[in-house]
């Protein structure tokens, strides 16, 4: 009986391990790469899957959130297995790159895009644009009820019908923009205002468009083209994107990024993964595939039907260049605010 | 633990085999080395880091926390022994199967508890589309303190069950007896003398249900509830704020150790004990009368809200999730990756807290008694914190260590262990040793003897404790979301990332297989080996 209990024992471990093993895949392969990827795997899961099958190099990606990655490539430093980090936001780009983590990309590449998405040093290049928007339940509002700043969302007549998501890394560079262009009093005051008013905490920006969506917020502070992912799923949803007025900090216009981590014994397959992410395919998928909404960075790439022009969008005067810098003391606020916990 | 009758027998003055004491002594250094690794971080801590943790917030965390906690355990008090009682100790039609109804629960992971409560009684959940035809527009909101409470209480309140179900059994009825006869009636009896009696019992019950909330991640999230856990995780997301992650989780340390070193205050005063002496007379049932109405109507109501109507919900979204899309569905690799490293853990687990079992049953001493404590002491330990002193430790280790496979079973194992050494040790304890003598008597060496004699009659013990490290592990997620290595998706980080996005109805089937893997391993668990479990720290 023992014994029969040993070999059932025995044989379960070997072919859990037989399993285990199988499921994981071999890092140490010269022809995989890793990705620290703080896009969402819904999104981009096609796009890696198209570079595997037109190079025949393997990904190994792991799926964070962009402010985690950039935290955990700092603190592997050089015994960082990552290859490639692509990265939602380009604050966490340019904090792992102050710490000399990120290569340099060659001129060829960064000169793809338009030069407000890079920097002058070169360490990481814009995949997409994205602006800053307030997403609005079509059913209960009008488009003209709706404020015309950022600023106005602490007037009373908002009182529990806002949403924001204090630990998304894009609000959190919306707000180290803002502190950088108006000061850190009057960030900490209109964040007191929303406190005030009763502002609702979501963990994610997919959540606060589906709360807007079943009306229990009527309003939220996202990216512009959640809305169009929320909607592939739940086609009729009342919502709607919302621009404030010209220059007005709740339009900032942010950027998805990549850079080369510098510890890489890869880089010329790590080069050939970021020049696909600015291949025609890569940014017609980032621009218009199923549920995706964002604004390409290469000429000849058409955004989607119904998106305003990126030119027309007119968000404050804002460097991306400076964020890494600015999104230290917004997560303090947060913090110190009580917003995160 | 009842270590007292081994003692007795046990041969005084003699030495330990030391390959047993090395290795319960390496296995005692690695429960407490994550502790290490997390306290130094912590106390290394730059000013910045201190900045991100302002006192302030940190006190507003340890009271949300403590209040959560006290919530739970208020609800789960009252939910679990009344309706231990009635199993036990009264003639409820089909006692039986209400126990056993009592107990499913604890198969159910806590933020799939929290998804499944969120989708019936949300605003617009099931429930309120089900009386939208009475005229009920929206239920009130189900989150936040009130949400995360409901969620805890079915995730907790089977272990107040089985534990005062387990201590029911075994009161000795002579005392309620005497009550009785001195004039007390059925609510005093149960009121001085039954509930002063389940004490050691329900301060065991207390104590696993309160480090269970302070442990829980999912729940808590899905609810939007900030405990000192989540505020952990949000650090550990969130932007070079790794130091101040490291405080709060040593803060969320020192909140568990309180709440142990209260339990076991609380268990040792005002015991009853037995009057008699010897295999105990079970006590006579308590007939319901009328009352039998009210009483099934308890139990159907906490059966209905904490396993009928969370199942009710995931099997409706399971048929409505379309196929057709393809993102519905099982997610089969992730359930094999989830069986084979849960199975993996039990199996290590079981294994390595063998040399201190053996070593505090058959040579009891301070030493040994104290590799035994130490080797336990992770039952305390919150998984985050776990998770991210490891997550310190594979990080500086470099890239074989790093987000390995070996490193996550190492965090399951260090933390799971202690369910297998208290069930084994239960199991030994039960055991005479004269036997052992016996077998070296005709000849067996110490190790033959225990393995060829000692370890088959443990065998019951051994495998329980494996049940519960595999279910435990089955069912854990923060420490599976920060050491997983790249691509390894278990049940519980599919079904997670599923929430995350909102797409419920698209992670129900892999919730309810992650419920069908676990729910044969309850049987596995005797209601001994609970109590035992509570009895451990």
């Amino acid at each position: 009986m023992t014994k029969r209990i040993t070999a059932v024992l025995f044989a379960a471990l070997l072919g859990a391990l037989a399993l285990v093993s199988g499921a994981t895949p071999a890092p140490t392969q010269s022809t995989t790469l890793t990705i620290y990827s703080g896009r969402d795997e819904r999104l981009v899961k096609p796009i890696m899957d198209r570079f595997t099958r037109e190079t025949g190099i393997q990904l190994n990606v792991r799926y964070a959130p962009s402010a985690a990655l950039a935290t955990a490539l700092v603190e592997e430093g050089r015994n960082s297995p990552a290859d490639v980090f692509w990265s939602q936001e380009p604050g966490t780009l340019g904090l792992v790159a102050a710490r000399g983590l990120l290569a340099r990309l060659p001129q060829a590449t960064v000169g793809k895009v338009p030069p407000r998405f890079s920097t002058r040093s070169r360490r990481w290049v814009g995949t997409s644009a994205r602006s800053r928007v307030l997403v609005y339940n079509t059913r209960e509002l009008t488009a003209s009820q709706l404020p015309t700043s950022v600023w106005n969302l602490v007037d009373p007549r908002w009182k529990g019908k806002i949403g924001i998501a204090p630990t998304n890394a894009s609000f959190q560079a919306f707000l180290g923009a803002t502190i950088h262009l108006y000061g850190e009093e009057r960030v900490r005051s209109w964040l007191r205002g929303l406190e005030a008013n009763d502002v609702r905490l979501y963990p994610n920006n997919t959540s606060i468009v589906q709360a807007v969506g079943r009306g229990d917020v009527l309003v939220g502070l996202v990216n512009h083209y959640y809305l169009y992912n929320v909607l592939a799923d739940t086609p009729g949803l009342p919502v709607r994107n919302h621009w404030f007025r010209d220059g007005d900090p709740g339009n900032l216009v942010l950027a998805a990024g990549a850079g080369i981590v510098a510890s890489t014994t890869k880089p010329a397959q790590a080069q050939r993964f970021v020049d696909f992410l600015l291949s025609k395919w890569a940014q017609r998928f980032i621009a218009r595939g199923p549920g995706a909404a964002e604004y390409p960075l290469i000429k000849g790439v058409p955004r989607r039907p119904g998106l305003p022009a990126l030119a027309d969008i007119k968000g404050p005067k804002y460097p991306l260049g400076r964020l890494a810098a600015d999104i230290g003391p917004a997560v303090r606020l947060l913090l110190e605010e009580g917003l995160i916990k | 633990m009842s270590s007292g009758a081994a003692a007795a027998v046990a041969p005084r003055g003699r030495r330990p085999p030391w390959l047993l004491l090395v290795a319960a002594t390496l296995v005692a250094l690695a429960a407490v080395l994550p502790l290490a690794y997390l306290a130094l971080r912590a106390l290394s801590a730059d000013a910045e880091a201190r900045a991100l943790t302002p006192a302030a917030t940190v006190l507003e965390l340890v009271a949300d926390t403590a209040l959560l906690a006290g919530g739970v355990l208020v609800a789960a008090l009252l939910v679990g022994v009344p309706y231990a009682w009635l199993v036990v100790r009264t003639d409820l039609p089909g006692r039986r199967l209400w126990g056993l109804a009592a107990s499913l629960p604890l198969v159910v992971p806590s933020f799939v508890a929290a998804l499944a409560l969120l989708g019936a009684l949300a605003p617009r959940g099931l429930v309120q589309r089900a009386l939208g035809p009475l005229g009920v527009e929206r239920l009130p909101d189900l989150d936040g303190y009130w949400g995360a409470t409901l969620a805890l209480t079915l995730s907790t309140y089977p272990y107040v069950f089985l534990l005062a179900a387990s201590a029911l059994r075994s009161v000795d009825p002579s005392a309620e007896e005497a009550a009785r006869g001195l004039g007390s009636g059925t609510v005093g009896v149960f009121a001085r003398v039954t509930l002063p009696s389940l004490r050691p019992a329900l301060a065991a019950a207390s104590l696993l249900v309160t480090l269970y909330v302070l442990s829980d991640f999912g729940a808590v999230s899905l609810m939007g509830y900030e405990t000192l856990t989540t505020a952990v995780y949000v650090r550990y997301e969130s932007l070079l704020a790794l130091d101040s992650a490291a405080i709060l989780a040593l803060v969320l340390v020192a909140l568990a150790v309180v709440l142990v070193l209260v339990a076991s205050r609380l268990r040792l005063r005002g015991a009853i004990y037995r009057a008699t002496p010897g295999a105990g007379r079970q006590a006579r049932l308590v007939r319901l009368g009328h009352w039998r109405w009210p009483a099934l109507g308890f139990c159907a109501l906490v059966t209905g809200l904490f396993l009928v109507l969370p199942l009710a919900v995931l099997v409706s979204w399971s048929l409505e999730a379309d196929p057709i899309v393809g993102r519905a569905g099982v997610a089969w690799a992730a359930a094999a990756r989830s069986t084979a490293v849960a199975g993996l853990a039990a199996l290590v687990a079981a294994l390595i807290v063998l040399p201190a079992a053996v070593l505090a049953w058959r040579y009891p001493s301070p030493l040994t008694r104290l590799l035994e404590r130490v080797t336990l002491f992770p039952s305390a330990l919150p998984g985050i914190a776990v998770a991210l002193a490891l997550v310190f430790f594979g990080s500086r280790a470099g890239s074989i260590v790093y987000q390995s496979l070996g490193l996550l079973l190492a965090a399951y194992v260090l933390r799971f262990m202690p369910y297998a050494l208290a069930s084994t040790r239960a199991s030994l304890d039960a055991i005479n040793p004269h036997l052992e003598e016996a077998a070296r008597s005709l000849g067996r060496r110490p190790t033959g003897a225990v393995v060829s004699v000692v370890l088959p009659l443990a065998r019951s013990g051994i495998l329980a404790g494996a049940a519960l490290v595999f279910l435990s592990t089955i069912k854990e997620l923060p420490v599976t979301l920060l050491l997983r290595p790249i691509g390894f998706e278990t049940l519980a980080t599919e079904i997670w990332k599923g929430t995350a996005v909102g797409a419920y109805s698209e992670v129900a089937p892999s919730a309810l297989a992650l419920i069908a893997i676990a729910a044969p391993f309850v049987y596995l668990l005797s209601w001994r080996n609970a109590w035992e479990l509570g009895a451990a720290d």
